[in-house]
C-alpha cells in the first residue's frame, strides 16, 4: 500500500484542461498525472462542465428547478458550526438540557432553534476520564445537518487512515495533547449514525454568558481534534 | 428483533467481500475482531442493498460495537483502555466467547 | 496465487500508514456546494438514487482517480453515472448538453463568483 496520498491531492501548480470526446465518462488519464487538484481556481475543468450539464438536465426534465438547487445550497450554506456551538454552551449553562441533549438529541436541538432532519444523531460528552474523536474511514460521514459540510482534512486520506490507529499522535498535529491516564475513543461514523462531541467546559469561564461561551467553541472540538480553551 | 444485547461479546465476520462492484460498511481493519455492543442504534436498512439502488428492506439491527485499540492493533502507542466505536450491522456478527480481552 | 479473502477496497483505509495531515481548507465553490445539493435533492427527495450508490461509485472508481480526484468530483461522476443507469438521462442526452455546456466558455475559465475564492 501506497503512503502519503492526501485525498485532496496534489496541486502541480498548473490547470490541465482535458480535451476528451464527450461519451467519456471519466476522462482519466493515467498517463498523464495532473490531477485536477485546484478547487480555489477557475478553469472550466470536465467535472465543471458535467455538474452543469447535468444540473441543466435535469431541470430540462422538470425533476428540479434552479431554485431548488438555490434553495438547497443556502440551507447547507446556513448549516455552520456556530449551530452546534450554540448546542454546546447551552449544555454547558443547563445540566438537565445537557441530560436531554445526550438523551434525545433531535429534540434537545431543536429547543435551541436547529432542525437536524433525518439525522440520527449521537452526542459523545467528554469527561476527565475520556476523550472522544469522530471520523468515517470509509468515506466523509459527518454531522452535516448541525455543522454544515466537513473540512477537507476531514476527508483526507491522511486523517481517515491514522486517526483510528494513532488517534493520540493525530491530536498531537492538531495541538491536542491527552493525558496518558485519560482514555482516547475513537468513533468511526460507518453506517447510520452520526456524531458530534461535547467537549468540557474550559476553567475560568463561570461568568460567562451563553454567548459567549459559544464564541469559545470551535468546530474542530466538535469533531474532537481539538479541546476548548479560552 | 434484536440477536445480541448491550454488554454481549461479538466478533466481526473475515468474510471476503467482492468489491468492486459491490459495497459494504464494515471496515477491513475490525474484521475477524472481537470487542464488546456498545448499544444497539435500531434497525436500518441494509446498505449492501441499498447501493444497487434497491430497497434495503428488511431493516437489520445496527450495533455500536466497541473494540480495545489495543486488540485491534498489536503495536498499538497508548493507553490501556482506548477504545474504537463503530456501527456494524447485525449479519456481520457472531456470538464471541470470554468477556474482557480478546484474540484476533 | 493464493487470493486474498480479506481483501479492502482502495477506500477502506482505517489504519493505513500516512502522511502528516494537511489541515489547509479551501471554501467550497459554488460548483461544488451545487454538487452537494443535486444529491441531496436526488436521494432525500426525488429518491432517484440512495447515498450508498453514490458511495459505490466512488468506490468503483480506479484506484489512481480516487486519489487524483477532489472530492465533488468524485460525487458528481458518481451522480452522474447512477443517473446514467437508472435512465434519468442517456448518455447521448449528457455528451450533447456537455458540449453544449462547453461551448459557452470558449476561453475555458469560469464565471466570476462561481470559482469559490479565498480560504
Amino acid at each position: 500500500m501506497s503512503t502519503g496520498h492526501d485525498d485532496q491531492g496534489h496541486d502541480h501548480g498548473h490547470h490541465h484542461h482535458h480535451d476528451h470526446d464527450h461519451d467519456h465518462l471519466h476522462p482519466y488519464d493515467p498517463e498523464h498525472h495532473h490531477p485536477h487538484r485546484a478547487d480555489q481556481d477557475d478553469s472550466m475543468t470536465y467535472y465543471r462542465l458535467m455538474e452543469e450539464a447535468v444540473r441543466e438536465l435535469m431541470i430540462d426534465k422538470g425533476l428540479v428547478t434552479a431554485d431548488d438547487i438555490r434553495a438547497e445550497v443556502e440551507a447547507m450554506d446556513a448549516r455552520t458550526p456556530a449551530n452546534g456551538a450554540l448546542v454546546v454552551a447551552r449544555a454547558w449553562t443547563d445540566a438537565d438540557f445537557k441530560t436531554r441533549l445526550i438523551a434525545s438529541p433531535k429534540e434537545a436541538i431543536a429547543e435551541v432553534g436547529h432542525d437536524i432532519g433525518p439525522m440520527k444523531l449521537i452526542v459523545l460528552e467528554n469527561t476527565p476520564e475520556v476523550h472522544n474523536v469522530v471520523v468515517c474511514t470509509l468515506c466523509s460521514c459527518y454531522p452535516r445537518w448541525i455543522l454544515g459540510i466537513p473540512p477537507d482534512w476531514y476527508k483526507s486520506r491522511s486523517y481517515r487512515s491514522r486517526v483510528v490507529r494513532e488517534p493520540r499522535a493525530v491530536l498531537r498535529e492538531f495541538g491536542t495533547e491527552i493525558a496518558d491516564n485519560r482514555e482516547v475513543r475513537v468513533h468511526d461514523s460507518t453506517a447510520d449514525m452520526r456524531y458530534m462531541v461535547l467537549p468540557m467546559r474550559p476553567e475560568g469561564t463561570d461568568s460567562m454568558s451563553e454567548e459567549e461561551l459559544a464564541a469559545l467553541v470551535h468546530r474542530d472540538s466538535m469533531i474532537g481534534v481539538t479541546e476548548v480553551s479560552v | 428483533m434484536a440477536r445480541f444485547a448491550v454488554g454481549d461479546r461479538v466478533r466481526v465476520h473475515k468474510q471476503f467481500p467482492p468489491t468492486p462492484p459491490s459495497h459494504i460498511r464494515t471496515p477491513y481493519y475490525v474484521r475477524g475482531h472481537a470487542g464488546i455492543v456498545e448499544r444497539i442504534c435500531g434497525a436500518f436498512r441494509n446498505p449492501e442493498e441499498l447501493a444497487f439502488g434497491r430497497d434495503g428492506a428488511p431493516e437489520i439491527p445496527l450495533y455500536r460495537v466497541r473494540f480495545r485499540q489495543k486488540d485491534l492493533w498489536s503495536d498499538y502507542e497508548g493507553h490501556e483502555d482506548d477504545k474504537i466505536d463503530i456501527e456494524i450491522f447485525e449479519f456481520w456478527l457472531d456470538r464471541a466467547e470470554g468477556s474482557e480481552g480478546e484474540t484476533a | 496465487m493464493e487470493r486474498d479473502f480479506t481483501a479492502r477496497g482502495h477506500h477502506d483505509m482505517g489504519g493505513l500508514p500516512a502522511g502528516d495531515i494537511d489541515r489547509e481548507e479551501h471554501d467550497y465553490a459554488l460548483w461544488e456546494k451545487r454538487v452537494d445539493a443535486l444529491m441531496m435533492i436526488c436521494t432525500n427527495r426525488l429518491k432517484l438514487m440512495t447515498v450508498d450508490q453514490l458511495r459505490k461509485g466512488i468506490e468503483a472508481l480506479p484506484p489512481s482517480a480516487y486519489d487524483d480526484m477532489t472530492y465533488y468530483e468524485r460525487w458528481i461522476s458518481s451522480v452522474t453515472n447512477t443517473l446514467l443507469e437508472r435512465g434519468v438521462f442517456t448518455a447521448d442526452e449528457l455528451g450533447a448538453k456537455i458540449e453544449e455546456v462547453r461551448a459557452r466558455y470558449p476561453d475555458g475559465v469560469m464565471p466570476e463568483g462561481s470559482a469559490g475564492g479565498g480560504c
